[in-house]
C-alpha cells in the first residue's frame, strides 16, 4: 500500500530549569495507507511529543522541534504556513486525546463541539454541520444523538465523553487518526466498547491510525505494525506479532516479561527491570538503556545503536547485542 | 495443606453516603448504595483480590474494614472481635494490625516530612519505637523494601514512583500488621516498575506471613498475585472463587464479560478471541436497580431478574455467585 506519511529524523527539545530535556531524539517511521501502527513505551519516553512535534502542537516557548520532516501529501508538515497546518490539523490528520483538559470545552454544548471540524473545514452552516455531527455521534454508539446534542460534557458518562471525541475526530472522516491513550482512564468493559467500535471504523472508513499505549495488551488486538520507544527513540519496531513472538530488543524483552498472563496456569515471578528510565538532560552518547540491561557490552557504554535490521521482514532493532546468543551481533 | 483459618470475617456490610441538600435545614435527599451487603472471609496468609469496575464500591469496602468509614451496618470481625463496636483506645490498639497502601505514591506521602519521619509517625503514635531505636528500625524497614537506608533524611519529591510506592509499603509495615489493604498499589506506576512493586509484595508476604486485601481494576495483575478473587458491581460482591476457578469457570455473566474484556498481549490469541461487548454504562448507585443489580446490562436477564435480588449462592464448593440461574447450564 502506498505511504502516507513518512517522518524523519524528529528532534524536539524542552527548556526548563534543570536545563535543556532532550524529549525527543531522531524519531523516524512510516504509516501506510489504511495502516494501524501502535506506539509503546513507559511514562516520559517521548510518545506524545513525538507526534504533537508532527502536527505543530508543541507548547512553544519551552518546547522546540529543532530537527526533522513529517512528509504528507508531499509537503513537510514542519514547514508549511500556518493556515495549511491548520488545514490538515483536524480535518484530514486528527487527535483524539486522553487529557480531558485537552478535550472538550465544559460550557459549550457536545453538538457545538462535535459539528466544529467539519463547521470550520467545510464551512458548513450551523444546521448541516449538526446533521453531521448527529450521524457520527450514532455511528459511535450514543443513542438518540440528536436529543443530546444540546447536553453539556458533565451530563455525559466518560466512556460516552470518549465516544464523542472519537466521533469529533471522525467528523471530517480523516486519512489519519492518531489516538493518544484515548481509553487509559477508562474500565475495561468501556475499552474493549470503544476499541471494538474503533476497529469497525477503521475498515469502513479505510482510515490509518496511529495509537499510542503503555498497555500492551491493546496493541496486541489492534496494530498491524509496533514502534517500542525509550529515551526519545524507537528502539524496535516490527510487524505486531514478530514484536510478541520474537523481541529482539532487551528493552522490549524486559516489558513483556513483565506482564502477567491471564492464560497461564502456575505461576511465575514477573521479571522486573530494575532502575528508571534516563533523565535525557543531554543526547545520549551510549545505548540509552545501557544502566538497566543486563546484556550491556563494553560497546554500548560507547556508542549509541541506530535501529538496523535483523531477522524478519520491517523487523529493525536498536541494539548491540543478539539478545539469543548474549554476543555482538 | 492446613485448615485454613479466618482472619477477618465481614458480614453484611453496608455504607451509604447521605446525600444532603439545603444549606440552613440541610435534609438528607438520598444516599449513595456506595457499599450495599457484602460478606467473605479473608484467611490468614492468604491474597484476596477485589475487582470491578470505577465506583463500585472497592476503596469504600477497604475503608469500611479498617474503621476508617463507620460502617451503616453489618460486622467486620477480626481475630474475633468486632472492629465497628470498638471505639477510642481499643480501636486504635487494633487498628494497628491492619494497615492501608494507597494507590498515589505523589499524593499519599507528605511532602513537608522526611522519609524518617514518614515511616517513624505510626510508631510515634503508637509509642513502639522511640529515638535511636526507632532510627535503627527505620532504616531497617527501608532496607525491606529495597531502599538505601541512607535516604531516612530525604524528601519524597526526591523519589521515582517506584521509589515512594515502596515508601508507603514501609510506612504500612512499621506496626507489624497482620492484614494490609493494597487500594490499587500499581495502578500509577510504569509497566516496568510495577513488576518491582508487585514482587516485593510477594517477597514480604512470605517471610513476614502477611494478609492482604488487594484492589485493583487490572484483571490480570489480580490474578498473578491473588489466591481467590472477589468481582464487585454496583456496592455488591457478584462473584468469589479461587483465582484459577475464577478464570477458567466464570459463573456470573458480569465476571465473565469482564474478563472477556482484557486484551491479552498476545497477538495470536487476539486474533482468535470473540468478546463480550456489555451495553451502556453502570447504573447510579444513588438508586441501584431493583432486583438483580446486573439486569440492565444483562444479556440472559428473566422476568424475575427485576423482581427478587439474587441470593449470593454456594454454586459449588467454595465457588459463590449471585444469579438467579446458571449460565453455564442454560
Ligand atoms: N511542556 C513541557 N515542558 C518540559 N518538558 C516536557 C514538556 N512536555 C513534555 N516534556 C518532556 O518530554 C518528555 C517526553 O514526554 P511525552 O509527553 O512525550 O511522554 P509520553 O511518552 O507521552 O509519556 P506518557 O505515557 O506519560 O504520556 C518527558 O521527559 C517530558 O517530561
Ligand atoms: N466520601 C464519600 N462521600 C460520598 N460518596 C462517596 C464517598 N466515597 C465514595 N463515594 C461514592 O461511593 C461509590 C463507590 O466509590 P469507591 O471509591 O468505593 O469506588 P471504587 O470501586 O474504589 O472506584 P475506583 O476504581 O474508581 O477507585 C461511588 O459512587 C463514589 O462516588
Ligand atoms: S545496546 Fe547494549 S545496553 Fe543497549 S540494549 Fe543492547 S545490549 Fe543493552
Ligand atoms: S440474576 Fe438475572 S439479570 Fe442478574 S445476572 Fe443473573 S441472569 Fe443476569
Ligand atoms: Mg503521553
Ligand atoms: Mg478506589
Amino acid at each position: 500500500m502506498a505511504e502516507l506519511l513518512k517522518v524523519e529524523g524528529l528532534e524536539t527539545h524542552f527548556q526548563t530549569r534543570e536545563g535543556v530535556i532532550h524529549a525527543v531524539n531522531g524519531v523516524s517511521f512510516n504509516l501506510k495507507e489504511g495502516e494501524t501502527l501502535g506506539i509503546v513505551g513507559e511514562s516520559g519516553c517521548g510518545k506524545s511529543v513525538s507526534m504533537m512535534s508532527m502536527l505543530r502542537l508543541i507548547p512553544s516557548p519551552p518546547g522546540k522541534v529543532v530537527a526533522g520532516k513529517a512528509l504528507f501529501e508531499g509537503n513537510d508538515l514542519l514547514t508549511i504556513n500556518d493556515e495549511q497546518i491548520r488545514n490538515i490539523r483536524g480535518a484530514k490528520i486528527s487527535v483524539v486525546f486522553q487529557d480531558p483538559m485537552t478535550s472538550f470545552n465544559p460550557v459549550l454544548t457536545i453538538g457545538d463541539q462535535v459539528a466544529e471540524p467539519y463547521r470550520v473545514h467545510h464551512k458548513a452552516g450551523k444546521k448541516e454541520a449538526l446533521d453531521r455531527a448527529v450521524k457520527y455521534l450514532e455511528l459511535v454508539g450514543i443513542p438518540n444523538a440528536r436529543e443530546r446534542l444540546s447536553d453539556y460534557p458533565h451530563q455525559f458518562s466518560g466512556g460516552m465523553r470518549q465516544r464523542a471525541m472519537i466521533a469529533m475526530g471522525l467528523i471530517c472522516e480523516p486519512q489519519i487518526l492518531i489516538a493518544d491513550e484515548p481509553t487509559t482512564a477508562l474500565d475495561v468493559t468501556i475499552q474493549a466498547q470503544i476499541i471494538e467500535l474503533v476497529k469497525r471504523l477503521r475498515d469502513e472508513l479505510g482510515m490509518a491510525i496511529i495509537w499510542i499505549t503503555h498497555d500492551l495488551g491493546i496493541i496486541a488486538g489492534l496494530a498491524d505494525r509496533v514502534n517500542v520507544m525509550y529515551g526519545g527513540y524507537i528502539i524496535e519496531t516490527a510487524p505486531v506479532k514478530d514484536i510478541y513472538k520474537n523481541p529482539q530488543h532487551p528493552y522490549t524483552i524486559g516489558l513483556l516479561g513483565s506482564l502477567p498472563r491471564m492464560d497461564e496456569t502456575g505461576y511465575r515471578r514477573l521479571t522486573s527491570i530494575d532502575g528508571l528510565p534516563p533523565i535525557l538532560l543531554e543526547k545520549p552518547a551510549t545505548c540509552p538503556f545501557e544502566l538497566r540491561c543486563r546484556y550491556a557490552k563494553e560497546r554500548c557504554r560507547k556508542e549509541n545503536p541506530g535501529l538496523m535490521q535483523v531477522e524478519g521482514d520491517g523487523h529493525f532493532t536498536a541494539c548491540w547485542v543478539n539478545p539469543k546468543t548474549g554476543k555482538e551481533y | 495443606m492446613t485448615e485454613k483459618q479466618v482472619l477477618l470475617k465481614v458480614e453484611n456490610l453496608y455504607k451509604h453516603f447521605p446525600i444532603k441538600k439545603g444549606i440552613v435545614f440541610s435534609k438528607q435527599t438520598g444516599a449513595v448504595h456506595a457499599v450495599d451487603g457484602i460478606s467473605f472471609n479473608i484467611y490468614n496468609g492468604e491474597t484476596l483480590g477485589l475487582v470491578g469496575e470505577s465506583g463500585c464500591g472497592k476503596s469504600t469496602t477497604g475503608r469500611t474494614i479498617l474503621q476508617l468509614y463507620r460502617p451503616t451496618s453489618g460486622s467486620v470481625v477480626f481475630e474475633g472481635d468486632d472492629l465497628t463496636k470498638l471505639k477510642g483506645e481499643n480501636l486504635r490498639r487494633k487498628r494497628r494490625d491492619l494497615q492501608m497502601i494507597f494507590q498515589d505514591p505523589y499524593a499519599s506521602l507528605n511532602p513537608r516530612m522526611t522519609v524518617g519521619q514518614i515511616i517513624g509517625e505510626p510508631m510515634e503514635i503508637h509509642g513502639t519505637y522511640k529515638g535511636a531505636a526507632q532510627t535503627k528500625r527505620v532504616q531497617d524497614l527501608l532496607q525491606l523494601v529495597g531502599l538505601n537506608g541512607a535516604f531516612a533524611n530525604r524528601y519524597p519529591h526526591e523519589f521515582s514512583g517506584g521509589q515512594r510506592q515502596r515508601i508507603g509499603v514501609a510506612r504500612a509495615l512499621a506496626l507489624e500488621p497482620k492484614l494490609i489493604v493494597c487500594d490499587e498499589p500499581i495502578s500509577a506506576l510504569d509497566v516496568s516498575i510495577q513488576a518491582q512493586v508487585v514482587n516485593l509484595l510477594e517477597d514480604l508476604q512470605s517471610t513476614l506471613g502477611l494478609t492482604y486485601l488487594f484492589i485493583a481494576h487490572d484483571l490480570s495483575m489480580v490474578r498473578h498475585i491473588s489466591d481467590r478473587i472477589a468481582v464487585m458491581y454496583l456496592g455488591i460482591i457478584v462473584e468469589l472463587a479461587d483465582r484459577n476457578e475464577l478464570y477458567a469457570n466464570p459463573r456470573h455473566p458480569y465476571t465473565q464479560a469482564l474478563l472477556s474484556a482484557v486484551p491479552y498481549p498476545d497477538p495470536f490469541v487476539e486474533e482468535k478471541r470473540k468478546r463480550i461487548i456489555l451495553e451502556g454504562d453502570v447504573p447510579s448507585p444513588v438508586n441501584p436497580p431493583i432486583g438483580c443489580r446486573f439486569r440492565t446490562r444483562c444479556q440472559y436477564a428473566k422476568g424475575i431478574c427485576a423482581e427478587e435480588k439474587p441470593a449470593f449462592r454456594e454454586i459449588s464448593k467454595d465457588h459463590f455467585v449471585a444469579c438467579h440461574f446458571d449460565i453455564f447450564s442454560q
